[in-house]
């Protein structure tokens, strides 16, 4: 009796994880969506708590409540800008609770009463994979996650790191992983040793944790900044596969399903981002492609064929803008860097306020983050339906007068639609080149993550707006309120 | 076992179907919150730390409880967050 109810709590919160992620389909019901799902989580949590027969409930509440209020720090403090990192930390939680849980439920098969704990059920040759793949799958979501964490939040090279005999070594992890795995298969069911950590199913569940966290490093520090937006969609996705198999260690309805629609979730923005950038998964996995833009090579005003490029006053810019009757702003991760993001929304109202229509065109992997730039935009208060997908707006720049690049580099490069010898060939772009004119804001003629220069640059109907995004467009606004 | 299977397959259909006409400009809102839903391992960490009375167990357990409880409560707060400020033009 006790179990069906909790079985038919578990479905109920399934259903609302369900209906919570579909109601994401618009910004008007999405906020509704996400607290649906948190009310199935309080479901889920309630039923275990109450119904299950948990001897120590005191350590538990207290459990929910250091956790909880962890977590409501973090998410009370953090500044929008710092999104990425967060989300990848909180995945690297969720990845280390996974393999936990897993670790946790050894000890319980191995526990001097385990025959009444578990209901007479040893561990067998099922329980052995399903728990050492939940252990090795959350302990490369923990480890990967924490060194994207790292990566975003600057605290280590936001630079591909790669060193000789990386591939070689990341492949005999795999293997010491999958012997690991053999050995724990060949232990299980024969609890023999003297001792818990003298038990080759410990031994191994330990060689699987160790593994996994090297593997999680060593899988996420060759790939440079700029490919985060695949890496943290594929963490995610890593994170509900985690939670999925440690549902089937468990037998746990509630954990398989929301694990699956989490991983499944995962895998389609993985898809998107990869897609977005015209690459392979395993290309972007391979790692060594960009790192911080900005951050190095040289800085000329003059291309290798001698081409030289427009540069700009914040008046000229401004004069531009005000007699403009469409403009359409293009935000980029130096927008984000430079913290742009409210003087952007100003000058958007002031530009409006003198009947220039205004739009912001979004690449799918602007910024560090599946929707960086959106989320940005939004808590600088610009409207959502002022934001366009690359597909919706770019027919539009045709017939726009103004384009203004703010801290986008390759995602404008008009090279990836002709130019074969471009490592960015073929990534769709958005085509502010075919606006009357383009300005592009940048702090110096430094080339993008890709470590290529941007076409667009040279084209005799663009301008550079030198120096840091936000003062630029400070500025900008001042002049074109003086108008 | 089976089952279990049958239920992760059907379960990742259903999550392709509705994620996948998840707008771009959600898409940060839905990692997070989707996250927050991958901590649903709480559950689990209730069940092994808190049913068993063995050490071990309890303090694995423990410890995965404490953070699960972080993923999911803070992942659903930011996100909640977040979705507060997408706003339609007044």
């Amino acid at each position: 009796m006790k179990q069906n109810i909790i079985d038919i709590a578990y479905v109920v919160s399934a259903i609302m994880f369900i209906y919570g992620l579909k109601r994401l389909q618009s910004p008007a019901t999405a906020r509704k969506g996400n607290q649906l799902a948190a009310m199935g989580m309080f479901v889920a949590v309630a039923a275990t708590l109450f119904v299950q027969q948990i001897l120590t409930p005191a350590q538990m509440l207290i459990g929910l409540v250091v956790g909880g209020g962890f977590g409501a720090y973090l998410a009370k403090r953090v500044e929008m800008t710092g999104m990425p990192e967060l989300v990848a930390a909180f995945n690297g939680f969720g990845g280390a609770a996974s393999a936990l849980v897993a670790g946790a439920e050894i000890a319980r098969f191995l526990a001097p009463n385990a025959a009444d704990l578990m209901g007479g059920a040893v561990m067998g040759g099922v329980d052995a994979i399903t728990i050492s793949l939940s252990i090795l799958i959350g302990m490369i979501t923990f480890t990967g996650s924490f060194v994207a964490f790292g990566k975003l939040s600057g605290r280590i090279s936001g630079n591909p790191i790669i060193f000789p005999g990386l591939r070689v070594i990341t492949i005999l992890f795999m293997l010491g992983a999958i012997a690991s795995i053999v050995y724990m298969e060949m232990g299980a069911g024969d609890f023999s040793a003297a001792g818990f950590v003298g038990e080759p199913v410990v031994q191994a569940a330990i060689a699987i944790a160790v593994v996994g966290a090297l593997l999680g490093i060593l899988l996420v520090v060759p790939i440079g900044g700029a490919d985060m937006p695949v890496v943290v969609a594929l963490l995610n996705s890593y994170s509900g596969l985690a939670a999925a198999a440690t549902g089937f260690v468990l037998d746990n309805t509630a954990l398989i399903v929301s694990g699956a629609l989490v991983g499944a979730s995962g895998l389609i923005l993985t898809n998107i981002m990869c897609e977005a950038m015209n690459r392979s998964l395993f290309n972007v996995l391979i790692g060594g492609f960009g790192g911080d833009s900005d951050s190095a090579g040289p800085a000329g005003t003059t291309s290798a064929e001698g081409l030289t490029v427009n540069s700009t006053t914040a008046d000229d810019v401004a004069i531009l803008l005000s007699y403009a009757s469409k403009v359409i702003f293009v935000p980029g991760y130096g927008m984000a860097v430079a913290q742009a993001q409210h003087a952007v929304r100003e000058l958007a109202e002031e530009l409006a306020k003198k009947d220039v229509e205004v739009k912001f065109a979004v690449h799918p992997v602007a910024g560090r983050m599946p929707g960086h730039m959106n989320v940005l935009l939004a808590e600088a208060n610009v409207p959502y339906d002022h934001l366009f997908e690359m597909d919706e707006i770019n027919g539009e720049f045709e017939t726009t007068d103004v384009a203004v690049v703010i801290g986008a580099n390759d995602v404008v490069n008009p090279a990836a639609r002709h130019d074969k010898a471009s490592p960015i060939y073929g990534m769709p772009i958005l085509d502010v080149d075919h606006a009357a004119t383009s300005i592009v804001l940048k702090r110096s003629m430094r080339p993008g993550y890709a470590g290529i220069g941007n076409e667009l640059f040279y084209n005799t109907n663009n301008q550079m707006l030198f120096g840091d995004a936000k003062d630029s467009i400070t500025d900008v606004i001042s002049e074109v309120k003086a108008l | 076992m089976l089952t279990n299977l049958i239920v992760f397959i059907l379960a990742s259909i259903i999550g392709s179907e509705v994620i996948s006409k998840v707008p771009q400009t959600l898409h940060t809102p839905l990692m997070s919150g989707s996250n927050a839903i991958s901590g649903i391992t709480v559950v689990g960490a209730l069940v092994v730390a808190g049913m068993v009375g063995d050490p071990w167990a309890m303090y694995i357990g423990m410890a995965a409880l404490i953070f699960a409880t972080t993923n999911v409560v803070g992942g659903f707060m930011v996100t909640d967050r977040m979705l507060q400020m997408f706003k339609k033009k007044e």
